[in-house]
């Protein structure tokens, strides 16, 4: 996310990655979104987690609808493909685009018009199937682009910039994709660096559907009194059930942990989440329980927030799919076309 | 009573049966055996959208002279379903025949006087040789066989051969069968000597050609074409290319090695979600499709509008059925040729393929995708139920040593490496097609934003109006760049000089190329010219341009094609006279021979006056 042209050339002393690549390598074009939105947070943190990741900026796919949040992914990684799809479909747009190449990461982004409303069966669907991907919804709660109309995640109460009472009960994401089989569940706030960037960068080293819902208020049209989604209610009524520090694969850990208080949890690609307990007694690799304390909590007014649920060890689409290891879109007509002989052969089992 | 129809491999017989009753597999065993004596046959499905108990029907056209589409009418009736029965009866030609179950005798009233009875006790023969309720089912069918077999002089050898063969895996289930046949054939020879005169005698018509359904030939056709990833969702008549495709994938798309899948299949959860998936892998480079029917192509709009604008490859199998809404779902038309060309707001246009049988349902399946590929847009195989889940006498498949797909323009990590100028939607060579990078090429080079805002040749978001309409323009110039690539228009020239043109496309073909010859015999002459594709070849042009007047015969209400002509190649309308069947059967040799020669013959008369 960059909000002011900076200069091509940058400072000799800044910050490289392994790679060699600069915070900078990781942006994209200047930020439409109104000053002080909470995407464009959203933006940064990505920037941050991919260049602490050293993940090369091509090897990454970003995946977008229609609405504000979906125009962000031309506000970072300005080196990756990106593909702002249809209104509400940008799930199926990106299994098939990991069908074709399994070796990218594909980040998926999206608010909530485009994942709760028109967008609501392709994004079931996508977590059902386990579609290796890190799913973003830029969560504000309201329809910006089309100025201020209340979504689907607004809650049943809130109010709207022009005074209307939302009537219509919201619907969370988050306890969907726990009921829907996603294998990384989290919630965050877009104002909350500190949480949202390990959770970022664990949830690309995920192997599987992870599924983020990130409050991101929307400055213009939902940060008013009486709305759930303003700055002012997400600060004083985030309830962290966890704090994460992220291990990548090749890293040794150092870092000292109390026991019973962390909990080391190993995942797919052999990286490691330290989770800090911050309730005592939230498990996340309770799916069933994670349910019941998001409603439990939620009708206490809490928005809680951390890694809710993880299966660190789970199978994702191509597994179900028995698929080849490598990209389908490198073969060739060696491996696919079975030749002018081979079908002859099958000709004469029609005869 | 007129003369009994006296006819050598040349006569339709049709059977009425119930939906469920397991009459299908007898149908096709009767079709196969007279193609295993070299005899043509064309053989159609006429069902209900139904899994038991409505009526369907299974209709054989018997022609040594090779006529592959329907004739109309009825020699000989099997009649099989009581629901059905008047009408059936009704149906039959005068001096036609009509084989029935005459266990229980039936009122003279149900017959007619001008057809010949062929009656057979199938359920009383049946019963007396099983006592499962299924078998007793399912062998009523079987002997029918037997009975027609007697009667039309089938070979035994073809019949056995192919129970044989049917039952290679369940040898037990043999003998139970071919004792089925032989009580129909027993009885028949016995009881009905010398009662039917449509025979059946050995030739050497067949071939070499193979007996195959469109979807499946298709699904051939993605495996050969290169196709790795299919997503889709049923709905009839699509379903089986789908279907096809994972068996086919099974045998030829296997890694020897890993065991695993050369190939990914997703049963998608609803239309637009199964386009998404094709446009997200063909977006990354791999071959994708789609199978589908007018309903699904209704709800893909938007992503067409999207791929046509973004140019992203796709291809897009359309088995067409009877429309509106879920109109006839188990019926065919071609009634979607205006929705796919112009599917999208705004506006679009798409590449249509329009095969005339199987062999062209592969060929064109293949080819798709290298057109989606070349053109980067999307590509309409345009198929229909008739084509795609009827069995057709079909030229063998057919695939060139060496053949490589064309991948179109796409920029390596090398070019780009090594400076070559990359802008997604430049036209750097004058065809229109701009070249494209696939995700994860070049570390700092080539990534763009595939967007379906308005976007400059860099692919950048812009609301600049003079860059929207460059954009807008080379789209059609791109277009026109099509009409090369496509399959081009096949002429078939009267045998004299004609000033009337018939055109015509897609399964149509079989039963024109008979009704052309009726025609000729008429001394009626057309130059007929089979059109393969949209946009349209010059060719077409040219050729109405040199006729007075132009036949353009279809398969829908609203004369598509002729629309799509007049508004594509600005001809005036009155150039063209339709020829409209959309009764959800498909068209038949004498519908379309009636349908010209009054016309012609009216016009005629009216020039002899003049």
């Amino acid at each position: 996310m960059t909000y002011i042209t900076k200069p091509k050339l940058h400072h000799p002393g800044l910050a490289t990655n392994k790679l060699g690549f600069t915070h900078r390598d990781y942006e994209g074009r200047i930020s439409t979104l109104c000053a002080g939105c909470g995407h464009d947070s959203i933006s940064a943190a990505l920037i941050q987690a991919c260049f602490e990741l050293d993940i090369e900026p091509h090897r990454v796919a970003k995946m977008s609808g229609i609405g504000c949040s979906s125009k962000t992914p031309d506000y970072f990684l300005g080196q990756s493909h990106g593909f702002n799809a249809v209104h509400g479909r940008m799930p199926s747009v990106l299994t098939g685009a990991n069908l074709a190449n399994r070796e990218l990461i594909y980040l998926g982004v999206s608010g909530d018009g485009d994942s709760a409303s028109i967008g609501l069966g392709q994004f079931v669907h996508c977590v059902r199937r386990g579609v290796n991907m890190v799913y973003i919804c830029e969560n504000n709660g309201v329809y910006g682009l089309t100025k201020g109309q209340f979504s689907a995640t607004a809650d049943k109460g809130s109010k709207s910039k022009g005074g209307e009472i939302n009537a219509d009960s919201p619907i969370d994401l988050v306890s969907l994709a726990l009921m829907l089989g996603a294998s990384f569940v989290a919630r965050s706030f877009s104002g909350d660096k500190k949480q949202l960037v390990p959770l970022i960068r664990a949830a690309i080293a995920h192997q599987g559907s992870a599924i983020l819902d990130i409050i991101s208020p929307c400055v213009t049209f939902n940060n008013h009194a009486g709305s759930t989604k303003s700055f002012d209610f997400v600060r004083d009524h985030n309830e962290a059930v966890n704090r994460i520090d992220f291990v990548p694969a090749k890293k040794e850990i150092t870092v000292d942990y109390e026991p019973g208080t962390t909990e080391i949890v190993r995942q797919h690609d052999g990286s490691v989440l330290k989770l800090a307990k911050l309730h005592p007694d939230y498990d996340p690799s309770n799916r069933a329980a994670a349910l019941a304390y998001l409603q439990e909590r939620h009708a206490a007014g809490e928005i809680v927030t951390g890694l809710l649920y993880l299966d660190p060890m789970t199978e994702d689409l191509h597994g179900h799919l028995g698929t080849i290891d490598e990209a389908l879109n490198r073969l060739n007509e060696a491996e696919l076309c079975p030749g002018a002989d081979a079908l002859e052969a099958v000709n004469n089992e029609y005869r | 009573m007129p003369q009994p129809i006296k006819a050598t491999n040349d006569f339709v017989v049709k059977f009425a049966n119930v939906n469920g009753s397991g009459s299908a597999s007898a149908n096709e065993l009767f079709a196969r055996s007279i193609l295993r004596m070299g005899v043509p046959v064309a053989s159609r499905n006429i069902f209900p959208s139904n899994i038991q108990g409505l009526p369907t029907w299974y209709e054989v056209r018997v022609s040594g002279e090779g006529w592959l589409g329907r004739r109309g009418g009825v020699d000989l009736m099997v009649a099989m379903n009581p629901q059905t029965w008047d009408k059936d009866i009704a149906s039959i030609d005068p001096g036609g025949y009509l084989l029935y179950d005459s266990t229980k005798p039936m009122p003279a009233s149900k017959f007619r006087k001008d057809i010949n009875v062929l009656p057979v006790p199938l359920t009383e023969l049946c019963n007396g040789a099983y006592s499962d309720p299924r078998q007793r089912q399912l062998f009523k069918n079987i002997i029918y066989i037997g009975a027609l077999a007697a009667l039309l002089d089938i070979e035994a050898s073809a019949v056995e051969w192919l129970i044989a063969e049917q039952f290679e895996g369940k040898k037990k289930l043999i003998a139970p069968n071919l004792q089925a046949i032989n009580l129909g054939h027993e009885y028949a020879r016995t009881h009905l000597k010398g009662a039917c005169a449509l025979k059946l005698a050995r030739t050497d018509k067949v071939g070499h050609r193979i007996f195959i359904s469109g979807n499946d030939a298709a699904a051939l056709g993605c495996v050969w074409g290169g196709a790795t990833v299919c997503a889709w969702y049923p709905i009839t008549p699509s379903t089986s290319l789908a279907e096809s495709f994972a068996k086919h994938c099974k045998r030829f798309r296997i890694d020897p090695v890993t065991k695993k899948n050369r190939f990914a299949i997703v049963q998608a959860e609803d239309e637009i979600a199964a386009i998404g998936m094709v446009l997200g892998a063909s977006w990354n480079g791999a071959r994708a499709f789609t199978a589908t029917s007018g309903p699904g192509i209704s709800l893909m709009q938007e992503f067409f509008g999207f791929a046509y604008y973004a140019e992203v490859p796709a291809v897009v199998f359309d088995i067409q059925r009877g429309g509106p809404s879920t109109g006839m779902p188990t019926r065919t038309q071609q009634s979607d040729l205006l929705l796919a060309a112009y599917a999208g707001h705004g506006d679009t246009k798409h590449v249509l393929l329009l095969p005339e049988d199987p062999r062209e349902a592969f060929e064109f399946g293949a080819t798709a995708f290298d057109l989606a590929d070349r053109l980067q847009t999307p590509i309409f195989v345009m198929s229909d139920l008739d084509i795609g889940m009827n069995d057709w006498l079909c030229e063998p498949l057919a695939w060139d040593k060496g053949r490589k797909f064309d991948r179109g323009k796409v920029m390596t990590a090398e070019e780009l490496e090594a400076g070559k100028e990359f802008g997604r939607y430049l036209d750097v060579d004058g065809d229109a097609i701009p070249y494209r990078t696939l995700p994860g090429t070049h570390p700092t080079k080539g990534a763009y934003f595939t967007r379906g805002s308005s976007h400059d040749g860099a692919a950048r978001y812009t609301e600049d109006g003079t860059i929207y309409v460059a954009g807008m323009q080379r789209l059609l110039k791109k277009f026109e760049t099509a009409k090369s690539l496509v399959p081009q228009p096949i002429a078939r020239p009267a045998k004299e000089k004609a000033k009337r043109g018939v055109i015509y496309y897609g399964s149509t073909s079989g039963a024109m190329n008979e009704a052309l010859d009726a025609l000729e015999r008429q001394g009626l002459h057309l130059d007929a010219l089979r059109v393969r594709a949209f946009p349209f070849p010059d060719i077409v042009v040219e050729f109405i341009n040199t006729h007075e007047q132009v036949y353009v015969v279809e398969q829908n209400r609203d004369a598509q094609l002729l629309k799509l002509i007049v508004n594509e190649c600005a001809i005036d309308p009155a150039h063209f006279i339709s020829i409209l069947h959309f009764d959800g059967t498909p068209i038949t040799a004498r519908f379309i021979t009636k349908a010209i020669s009054e016309r012609m013959n009216l016009d005629k008369a009216k020039e002899a006056a003049e």
